[in-house]
């Protein structure tokens, strides 16, 4: 996989970000920001807030209150569409093969990326042709990862990227994160695990 | 464009899989279809009479019923998501999905309906129009449902809330669409004037259905 081509710096920053669901406030006034090739660890409790905060990013949540910006990127499109949403459903169709799954989102998020190329990234080209129905759940989060090299998008929003992957998978998605930052791009991971990025930042969510 | 035709082929590949479930309303439709005349008797002229309608409703209820499948698989498996954090406005995202949608479940009712024509002894320029006016049709009633399937499709269980929503706004259609029908067959006004206002509701329909499906998910966010 290539470099992100990066023209100048992007920087991700919130201000004052307000999330409520369910006419419950999650959290309140929360602030950050990361620049180009930095990670941000979202770490809390359960229920606290971190997959909210994930989708808000990525424009599948409403934001209550504050804004959330990024700068240096194309300023003709949404946050989301300069972003990768790894959630917790995996969004594969099981009637289409994994090739099939992989090269439609690849097409459809407008990426000019090799399919192939990918699934081989994620150890998947031998079951290229097999129906996605027949995967586990570790090789589907697999399929799921691939889509993010196919496509090159800035900002990767991770959320619990490491369920179900065993060690050989978690060692490569650890690849794959320093690459992209390596190549310029930012990644928000809600986790509970370290995933053995060496200086990510840390925001830590506590009960509103 | 790319990504929208990418859309339109992943649907209709899943639709004519195992399991995509295309088939369901047409057999749906030859069900009911073959139902009157058993439920109504052999009365060949009663049967030419009320043809147009039975067909009309047996279309209606088979589009309803393969309506809440429109985005409700997407949402489930978190595809929905995805599709909104792409390129094209998500109005042509919704649009694209109901084309699909159309072209694998209405289309097929519109090409089994001269067979089922028969069955309800329905003569050449009737069967004719019934298709007609089908194949015109059926848009409106998929893209309307378009806007009760965005709407019900953060519910769990909405699939039984979808035909409550959207049946009053069908039935201008159905109103046109058999009025046009027996209007070739019996007058007596001409054909052409129901036909044309069933087409201005298609229209409208095609127009509206995205915008509002659109607005409805955007609405939905939480």
């Amino acid at each position: 996989m290539g470099p992100i081509e990066v023209t100048e710096l992007m920087t991700l920053s919130a201000d004052a970000l307000t999330c409520r669901r369910g006419g419950r406030l999650i959290f309140d006034q929360l602030s950050f920001s990361i620049a180009s090739g930095r990670a941000l660890l979202v770490t809390g409790r359960n229920g606290v807030g971190k997959s909210s905060l994930l989708r808000m990013i990525a424009g599948l949540l409403r934001i209550a209150g504050g804004r959330l910006s990024l700068s240096g990127g194309d300023p003709e499109q949404t946050i989301g569409e300069q972003s990768h949403y790894l959630g917790h459903l995996d969004a594969l169709k099981p009637a289409l093969s994994v090739a099939e799954n992989l090269s439609f989102w690849t097409s459809y998020l407008g990426g000019a990326g090799d399919p192939h190329e990918a699934l081989e990234n994620v150890g998947l080209e031998a079951l290229a042709h097999l129906p996605a129905s027949y995967l586990s759940a570790g090789q589907r989060r697999r399929l799921s990862i691939a889509r993010l090299i196919a496509v090159k998008r800035p900002l990767w929003l991770l959320d619990e990227p490491t369920a179900a992957l065993d060690t050989d998978a978690q060692a490569m998605l650890l690849t794959l994160l320093q690459s992209h930052l390596a190549g310029g791009g930012m990644v928000v991971a809600a986790t509970h695990l370290p995933l053995g990025l060496a200086d990510a930042g840390q925001l830590r969510l506590d009960a509103a | 464009m790319t990504g929208l035709g990418a859309l339109l082929m992943r649907d209709l590949r899943i639709a004519i899989r195992v399991g995509g479930g295309a088939m369901i309303g047409v057999l749906f439709f030859m069900l009911v279809v073959t139902l009157m005349p058993f439920a109504i008797g052999p009365d060949l002229a009663l049967l030419s009479r009320i043809g147009p309608a039975i067909l009309w409703l047996g279309a209606l209820l088979a589009t309803l019923l393969t309506l809440d499948r429109l985005l409700a698989a997407d949402q489930e498996d978190g595809s929905l998501d995805l599709l909104t954090m792409g390129p094209a406005p998500l109005e042509m995202v919704v649009g694209v999905k109901a084309l699909a949608h159309w072209l694998t479940s209405a289309l097929p009712l519109v090409i089994v309906s001269p067979l089922l024509a028969l069955f309800l002894n329905l003569d050449g320029p009737a069967t004719l129009a019934v298709t007609a006016t089908l194949l015109a049709g059926t848009p409106a009633l998929t893209f309307l449902g378009l806007i009760g399937a965005a709407l019900t499709v953060t519910l769990r269980r909405g699939g039984l809330l979808l035909p409550v929503l959207i049946l009053p706004l069908t039935i201008p259609v159905l109103i046109f669409g058999v009025s046009a029908s027996n209007a070739a067959i019996v007058g007596p006004v001409t054909f052409g004037t129901p036909f044309m206002i069933l087409c201005a509701l298609t229209l409208m329909a095609l127009v509206i259905g995205p915008f509002a499906a659109a607005a409805a998910l955007r609405a939905g966010q939480e």
